[in-house]
């Protein structure tokens, strides 16, 4: 375990002075700086961000973000879920713990309106994930901008993975936990069914198999980890569990993968970078650059989800667009 | 100061000898209660195997609908239909459970309460009460069951509790309020076991003579079973108070912990209290009239003790109405977030109707067929506690269902139906609760003979019959 992680340490520790340099280099104006001149460090912004969204590119990012990730893939699929919990504590040596985030750029998404198609990062993830007949487990809402206004965004939702999380608190069985390195996971094995943690969940993102799953045979094979959430158990809650062994395993979520506009940034809060498959961005600028906010941040539940107010004018989207998303056309896998 | 008086008086009387008349007059109504009390148990007609048979065939029905949900899964439930979209998460069941848990409350106020401050007519009614209370536990605790998604986990509650979680609370609650609801229930029935076994000993079958010499563990009414059982029912009704108000506390909890606009709530808990006690009251009131009827006990069972009830009823009426205020009025005036939708809907929208009788009809109406002297009979009162126990019903329906259909997310409007699955099983859970009562009318007496008998005494100055004063004392026969 202890070579492993000292490539991650040494990777990360690469790449944030990459990325940080890249960020003096092109921008001249670091996030910090940019109060001063709020006008002219605006435009700056614009160029900038344009720029530094081809600064890495995937590939090389992948393979600095996947060598990093080699260790913990190894231990990915132990077999229970205390490994889960274990993870982040184990290895001895000095290693950094994966804060797990997301970012997702409201600008960008027209919620595939203008592909014409149902959302992609939802049919990605039902698809790979052989999500439950029913669930979007990430959910395109398509919702006012404001009261006076009129205009429509899209909203895609996924799981907040709050750092506050009301869902674990109300679990009487513990069969729903927070791991170390952000991710909420449900331990269907345990779950009892009483649904308390659906009730707690102020953001509605947990969804329950009422019936028995009408799952295909290939995951209905699987053997259960709560990573994956596979097989699909009757009378037991499910959601998102954004992707955690991907992430070990140097990937990005489907969800990710599976957008056509980038609009979903995956990455970790520690190392302070993140990517949507394509470009890199360091979390904490983009963030602040950008006046990212984070869904009912007022309740205090600290999500690990973070939002670029936006309407989709990046993917050429006009705020009055009246068209809705083709979410009524999702398809899920099913067995027969 | 009108308690001292009569304390006075009353041992005045004591000092005197009874005269012979009075003792006969005493004697007279013991024969008359006690006869009166132990026919059920002697006698059984055709109407209980009747009512028996037709509130078992209803548990059947609900038991078999409950089979079907065991093999689909609460797919069969409105909660899983399609329309409800995974977020109306609890219906009929948990609504179900919150208002049996409430009706538990009967036996705690009027038992305990009662009994604690003293208040003398409390006797004739506080059998029925415990009944109630041990009854609406089991049958709350079976709703929970009933809606788990996984009932053969259920030992996971116990295997993986997490002390963190408001249900395990509840789980501990309620397992340690029906524990100590059943001693209490057992503790004043001692001697009345020990009545039956003795007046109707050689009338009974083999099993059931030697169920009452099992249960009414050899007493005999001596001094110190006297003594022991004065002490011990002076810690139960005192420890049992603060564990029926814990109960219904932590079930208001369960809703009032999370963030949910309608839940999120300081006032839920004492609002979850009062409400249970004025819907245990009330049933209590049903449930009087119906046995004063069926077994003729008029004599017993007068109008004064429905006018006190009434009172008591009227009272929480009140009390309700003010906790509604609160409810409403502090989340209204500052309408924010999600509360709107809330207000919008139980005020003039898709609730409006079973809200505004909730308040008209079950609060405000009740303490104006209490208060008004022309209505104050027994019909009247009974009247107000069905319209009570309806709303308290509704109410509950409001908070569990209301609230979870309010939007948290910007999705569409979502709606629950009931299926005909939750129906019966409902039906099926009303029909346990009324036959458990009823085969338990036939069991025990459904008056507390010895304590009537007691307070009849007491109150006719004498101290010549056993008796049992409250804190242990020695009982005025043994002296």
């Amino acid at each position: 375990m202890v070579q492993p992680v000292q490539i991650e340490g040494v990777a990360g520790k690469l790449l944030l002075e990459r990325v940080c340099m890249d960020n003096v280099k092109t921008d001249g104006v670091l996030a910090g700086e940019s109060s001063k001149e709020p006008q002219a460090s605006q435009g700056a912004e614009r160029q900038s961000s344009k720029k530094d969204r081809n600064l890495i590119t995937r590939r090389r990012f992948l393979c600095l973000f996947g060598l990093a990730g080699a260790g913990a893939a190894v231990a990915s699929h132990l077999p229970n879920m205390s490994a889960v919990a274990a993870d982040g504590e184990t290895g001895g040596g000095p290693r950094r713990l994966r804060r797990w985030c997301m970012v997702v750029d409201l600008r960008r998404c027209d919620g595939c309106v203008g592909l014409n198609k149902p959302p992609r990062c939802t049919e990605a993830c039902i698809m790979s994930h052989y999500v439950p007949d029913g669930m979007e487990w990430v959910q395109v809402y398509r919702t006012e901008i404001n009261a006076h206004s009129g205009g429509t965004y899209f909203f895609p939702l996924h799981c907040q993975q709050c750092e506050n999380p009301p869902c674990t608190n109300v679990c009487p069985v513990g069969a729903t936990f927070a791991t170390p390195e952000g991710p909420i996971l449900i331990d269907q094995q345990r779950c009892i069914g009483c649904r308390m943690c659906m009730a707690a969940c102020p953001y509605d993102r947990r969804f329950f198999n009422w019936g028995e799953p009408n799952q295909p045979p290939q995951a209905k094979a699987m053997a259960y980890h709560p990573e994956t959430q596979q097989p699909a158990y009757k009378g037991t809650v499910m959601k998102c569990d954004m992707c955690p062994e991907r992430g070990r395993a140097g990937e990005v979520p489907y969800c990710v993968e599976g957008c056509p506009r980038g609009v979903i940034y995956y990455g970790d809060l520690e190392e302070d970078i993140a990517t949507n498959g394509r470009e890199i961005i360091k979390i904490s600028s983009y963030l602040a650059r950008n006046h990212a906010y984070r869904y009912k941040e007022h309740l205090g539940t600290q999500p690990r989800v973070y939002f670029i107010p936006g309407y989709g004018e990046d993917a050429g989207r006009n705020a009055y667009d009246p068209r809705d998303s083709r979410r009524k056309e999702l398809q899920w896998p099913r067995g027969t | 100061m009108d308690e001292l008086v009569k304390r006075h008086e009353r041992e005045d009387l004591e000092n005197k000898s009874p005269s012979p008349s009075d003792r006969t007059k005493l004697l007279g109504y013991r024969d008359r209660l006690e006869r009166v009390a132990l026919e059920p148990l002697a006698k059984t007609g055709k109407g209980f195997y009747l009512v028996v048979a037709v509130l078992g065939a209803i548990v059947l029905w609900g038991l078999y609908a409950y089979s079907r949900q065991l093999s689909s899964g609460l797919a069969v439930t409105g909660m899983g239909n399609p329309e409800a979209r995974s977020k109306v998460v609890w219906g009929f069941y948990i609504v179900n459970f919150v208002f049996f848990i409430g009706i538990s409350h009967a036996g705690t106020l009027i038992s305990a309460i009662l009994r604690v401050t003293n208040a003398r007519w409390r006797t004739p009614v506080t059998r029925m009460a415990e009944f109630i209370t041990v009854v609406a536990l089991i049958i709350g605790g079976s709703a929970v069951i009933i809606d788990m998604g996984r009932p053969d986990r259920v030992l996971n509650m116990i295997l993986y509790g997490r002390f963190q979680s408001p249900l395990i609370w509840d789980f501990l609650a309620i397992t340690t309020y029906l524990t100590g609801s059943c001693i209490y229930l057992f503790v004043p029935l001692v001697p009345d076991l020990a009545l039956v076994r003795d007046r109707l000993g050689s009338k009974l079958s083999g099993p059931r003579r030697a169920l009452y010499r099992i249960l009414s563990i050899n007493w005999h009414g001596l001094p110190h079973q006297w003594r022991r059982l004065g002490v011990a029912l002076t810690v139960m009704m005192i420890v049992i108070i603060p564990v029926a108000v814990s109960v219904h506390t932590v079930v208001s909890w369960i809703f009032a912990m999370t963030l949910r606009p309608g839940w999120n709530s300081t006032v839920f808990g004492p609002y979850f209290v009062a409400g249970a006690i004025f819907s245990g009251t009330a049933t209590l009131i049903i449930l009087m009239v119906i046995l004063r009827k069926v077994y003729h006990l008029e004599e017993f069972l007068t109008e004064r003790h429905f006018i006190n009830l009434g009172y008591i009823l009227a009272a929480f009426c009140i009390i309700m109405l003010y906790f509604n205020l609160q409810e409403t009025l502090v989340p209204a005036y500052k309408m924010a977030d999600e509360e709107p939708h809330w207000f919008h809907d139980i005020m003039g929208g898709r609730y409006s109707f079973w809200y505004w009788f909730y308040i008209f009809g079950g609060m405000l109406a009740p303490a104006l067929i209490v208060l008004i002297p022309r209505t104050r009979k027994i019909a009247g009162i009974v009247l107000a506690s069905v319209l009570v126990v309806i709303a308290m019903w509704l109410e509950r329906y409001l908070i569990v269902v209301g609230t979870l259909t309010i939007p948290q997310t910007p999705y569409e409007q979502v709606s629950y139906t009931p299926t005909w699955v939750e129906w019966s099983i409902m039906a099926g859970l009303f029909a346990l609760f009324s036959l458990i009562v009823v085969v338990f009318t036939k069991l025990v007496p459904v008056v507390a003979v010895w304590e009537m008998v007691e307070q009849h005494a007491e109150e006719a100055g004498h101290a010549s019959v056993p008796s049992v004063s409250v804190g242990g004392r020695e009982p005025a026969a043994a002296r």
